[in-house]
């Protein structure tokens, strides 16, 4: 088997200094009636080509060239050459965990950049390494928060994106924690007056999102006002990033924490993503998952290493801030990349792009008769109201090599046959001027 | 200092580099965005005043020859499987196959979208559907999920399906029970879940006391969580009876899949009595480490414990097409957003098409020919605490070291100068100042020999000449960090000089 560094003879020889007659006799310490007897029931390995072939039979039975206005957590954003180019030299990829700091500067300083990078673009304090994605950052972040404050309820909009709300509510069920929901408003927005209702001494967090599933902005400060007079936290998720390009970052939050695969992570249909939380400095020792502190070494000269471990599962072991060990180091790479390659003008006029494309489509819905289910802010994401259920619509649009959007009532029952549309800087004029006839057309 | 001893590694010249916002200068980019097909929006007019930000301050200007030497030269300054040998003990970092990254980077896979309408995906539910059977049949269990994110995420999911196994049938039960050789994502996981843990204490052969076991398990244990082999690479040669014991009273038995590199094609734990078990897709099925993920950890179980696993499934419908299936009024719920860390899926049925059923057993025979084969060559110079026979890793203690003051993080640091990457220092928590060593298959002949002179060359050193050791590494660009410093006044972003 190719992947196998040794020869016949090689094995034989190893064997004889070992001791054993045959490479059978390793594995005497496994019971006998436990050690199969048969080969697995799988197909014999497979050439290249055929992995290939198998894979390009798969790749083909997948929509393709078709222009995608799906968003909803994972957001289709050009990703530069440079990029790939970048992950793929096999040190990054390759490379383990960096414990050993001394042969892994590489990775630990690229960690420290991206720690700077979510802060810089959060208005926190402090950023972590990453976590799986965004919907599990959901979870620990609101840990964080119960840890600070010992309190026992968590308030959570229900504009916050549905998937993350149900992986809150997993991690968190046998926790003795009430989850309770607000509703959003006719703007989309968090409903401020339920949300002033459902405050007491007893909640630890109010969770938000914004751009939130709906696409709309929310008012952050009027929200932190509202929550930390109730002493509770505001933690805001962001599942769009590329929207902290022109929109005021969440600085009144305590946590700020989701998703950064809008940042050259593919979309991949579904994973791997790449979660960030970051937060006010005085929970930095709360803080899921590993950290990079620069250090200087023996010689004085500057580095970088993994620090504040005590936090963490391989030390604390029960009584760890989380139980995270792997997390999602080379997307975050990737994410550093991006962004060094975008920079401060680039991730600017990206989101500019984001807004245009997105102002213009709902511009030619309007002129078309169709109406926004919402009036608040939004980024690039829109809900148009009543055009989901009509017969063969994605059918009509495939013919075009358009995937259209998702009909909310998956998620909202209240929203049945309204459709979420993603415009980000990949959406050609034609293909929203199409997609628009196709949803309005009648029949 | 015997550098001559060192036959694997010379030092060499690499650049330096500084932050990426210390090569900043406002006006250069690198990127250019195509122009805009429709009218420009100005954010302030679109959105108010109030919800635009200032500038991104700090943020990066720099020029794309910057970005790329930026990251080729960090690239250099880092080790990788692709460079040479890793040592580390149940991490299994073994070789990841170049066909993985071009499939995985397919047009129609890689850019699939998650919520794209099922018809438009057969292609990605494929996929989902033939690794979940080849995993089915490789642990010889009967279903699986493919959602969790990593080995811990898989941990908590498993635990997650216990207690509502435990839940349905009247009494949710109050803690799990772990060996004291267990990993530390393994209590953690059981804290999140809301259980207690209690520890298993090892018997003097570094297995499961199986006396202590019985006396543990009652009827407020949902499960004893084993990793099998173990943390000392040992199978637990009683694995029929601890799977009776657990099951007699009730409980059920949690596998820790990380040491599955030396049972695939092999044994199947499907077949030794595990109830549910994570796997490790960056450790046994080649996925990349990436220096520290992405990974997956799918985890697998018994009939018993389907109703509840995480929604979706994907169902074959009778016509062959497939499908997510929600309707699973049991299931704990979702563990995140989406199906999984779908990338890495992609990487690891590759592996497993590229090699398999006699492909898996070789590579299974070959891992544990090589441990046993540096143990041998390792015995005689490094404590072995333990003697039962080991499986594709083992653990030595750095107890004769020790005698001249010469502690397992100074040899494995002293290694690096040897052209090696450490092996696993001071785990598992049984054996004091281990060395935890896995060669995984992925070494050849060579290397083995290479690496087992280094190790004999170094504990020769710690006799004759201990503080080559002690202030080692002497070769690589950074000498010891100070890791102190770095948790006594933590820094950890870069901020604009003042």
């Amino acid at each position: 088997m190719r992947y196998l560094p040794k020869s016949p003879d090689e094995r034989r020889q190893m064997l004889q200094q070992i001791g054993c007659d045959s490479v059978e006799q390793l594995f005497d310490s496994i019971p006998a009636e436990v050690r199969r007897q048969r080969p697995l029931a799988l197909d014999p390995g497979q050439s290249e080509p055929e992995i290939l072939g198998y894979f390009r039979a798969r790749a083909a039975e997948n929509a393709r060239d078709a222009a995608c206005f799906l968003g909803a957590g994972a957001y289709d954003h050009y990703r530069p050459s440079v990029l790939d180019a970048m992950i793929s030299r096999s040190e990054f990829y390759t490379a383990y965990t960096p414990y050993q700091p001394e042969i892994s500067q590489g990775t630990l300083q690229a960690i420290f950049e991206f720690q700077t990078l979510m802060c810089q673009l959060t208005g926190m304090d402090v950023a972590n390494a990453s976590l799986y994605d965004g919907s599990t950052a959901l979870p620990e972040s609101v840990l964080m928060a119960i840890r600070a404050n010992r309190r026992k309820r968590i308030v959570t909009a229900r504009s916050v994106h549905p998937e993350y709300r149900q992986v809150l509510h997993t991690y968190l069920q046998h926790q003795e924690i009430a989850l309770e929901e607000v509703p959003f408003a006719a703007s989309g927005q968090a409903d401020a007056r339920a949300l002033a209702d459902r405050l007491g001494d007893d909640v630890s967090a109010v969770v938000v999102q914004s751009p939130n599933f709906f696409g709309i902005v929310e008012d952050i400060p009027q929200l932190a006002a509202q929550v930390h007079a109730a002493g509770a936290l505001l933690i805001v998720m962001i599942a769009e990033p590329v929207s902290l390009g022109i929109l005021r970052p969440p600085a009144e939050a305590d946590i700020v924490a989701g998703e950064a695969q809008s940042f050259g992570v593919p979309v991949s249909f579904g994973g791997p993503y790449v979660g960030f939380v970051a937060a006010r400095d005085q929970y930095v020792r709360s803080l899921p998952g590993r950290l990079v502190g620069q250090t200087t070494d023996a010689d004085g000269n500057r580095g970088f290493c993994l620090t504040l471990a005590t936090r963490e599962q391989h030390i604390r072991r029960e009584k760890a801030t989380s139980n995270i060990c792997t997390n999602q180091a080379l997307c975050a790479l990737m994410v550093t990349v991006f962004l060094s390659v975008y920079g401060k003008q680039g991730l600017r006029e990206m989101a500019v792009q984001n807004l245009s494309k997105s102002r213009y489509a709902a511009e030619r819905f309007r002129n078309a008769g169709a109406k926004l289910r919402f009036q608040g802010p939004y980024f690039n994401e829109l809900a148009v109201a009543d055009l989901g259920g009509r017969p063969n619509l994605q059918d009509r649009l495939s013919e075009q090599k358009i995937i259209g959007g998702l009909d909310l009532g998956r998620y909202y029952p209240e929203l049945a046959g309204d459709v979420l549309l993603c415009f980000t800087e990949t959406a050609s004029r034609e293909k929203m001027d199409r997609l628009v006839q196709i949803m309005t057309e009648s029949g | 200092m015997a550098d001559t001893d060192i036959k694997k590694a010379r030092p060499h010249v690499s650049q330096n580099e500084g932050l990426i916002f210390e090569l900043s200068s406002p006006g250069k980019v690198a990127y250019q965005l195509p122009p805009l097909d429709v009218r420009a929006q100005d954010p302030v007019q679109a959105l108010g005043r109030e919800y635009v930000r200032e500038e991104l301050a700090g943020f990066p200007e720099v020029s794309e020859i910057e970005v790329v030497r930026h990251f080729t030269r960090l690239s250099t300054w880092n080790y990788g499987v692709d460079t040479g040998a890793y040592l580390l003990g149940s991490c299994t970092m073994k070789y990841n196959p170049k066909i993985n990254e071009v499939v995985a980077r397919l047009d129609g896979i890689s850019n699939a979208h998650p919520c794209q309408p099922e018809p438009l995906a057969q292609g990605c539910l494929r996929i989902l559907h033939d690794l979940s059977k080849a995993l089915v049949e490789i642990t010889g269990m009967d279903s699986v999920t493919l959602q969790p994110a990593a080995g811990a995420h898989g941990e908590m999911t498993g635990l997650l399906l216990v207690r509502a196994y435990h839940q349905s049938r009247g009494k949710p039960r109050k803690k799990v029970l772990i060996p004291d050789s267990a990993h530390g994502t393994n209590p953690a996981s059981a804290a999140l879940v809301g259980y207690d843990t209690g520890s298993v204490p090892s018997n003097p052969e570094g297995m499961v006391d199986l006396a202590k076991l019985d006396s543990l398990m009652d009827e407020e244990v949902g499960a004893l969580m084993l990793t099998n082999p173990n943390t000392l690479g040992v199978f637990e040669r009683d694995i029929v009876e601890i799977g009776r014991i657990v099951h007699s009273r009730g409980g059920l038995l949690y596998m820790d899949g990380a040491n599955m590199n030396a049972l695939v094609g092999v044994s199947r734990p499907g077949d030794f009595g595990v109830d549910v078990l994570h796997l490790n897709l960056h450790k046994t099925f080649s996925t990349p480490h990436g220096g520290g993920g992405p990974g997956a950890g799918p985890v697998a179980v018994k009939k018993i414990l389907e109703p509840f696993l995480p929604v979706p499934l994907v169902r074959e419908a009778a016509d062959g097409t497939l499908a997510f299936d929600f309707d699973r009024p049991q299931s704990i719920g979702r563990v995140r957003a989406f199906c999984g860390n779908f990338g890495v899926l992609v990487r690891a049925l590759a592996y497993i098409l590229a090699n398999g059923a006699e492909g898996l057993r070789q590579t299974t025979e070959d891992a544990v020919l090589n441990s046993v084969y540096l143990r041998k060559l390792l015995q005689d110079a490094y404590e072995l605490p333990y003697s039962a026979p080991t499986l594709h890793e083992c653990v030595f203690s750095d107890k004769r070291q020790a005698r001249r003051g010469v502690h397992t993080g100074d040899i494995a640091k002293r290694l690096i100068d040897y052209g090696f990457h450490p092996y696993t220092v001071s785990f598992p928590l049984i054996v004091p100042g281990a060395l935890m060593i896995e060669p995984t298959e992925s070494e050849s002949k060579q290397e083995l020999d290479l690496l087992a002179d280094a190790l004999l060359s170094i504990a020769r050193e710690a006799e004759q000449e201990p503080e080559t050791v002690l202030t080692a590494p002497h070769s690589t660009r950074l000498r010891r960090l100070d890791e102190v410093q770095a948790a006594r006044r933590p820094i950890l972003r870069w901020k604009p000089p003042a």
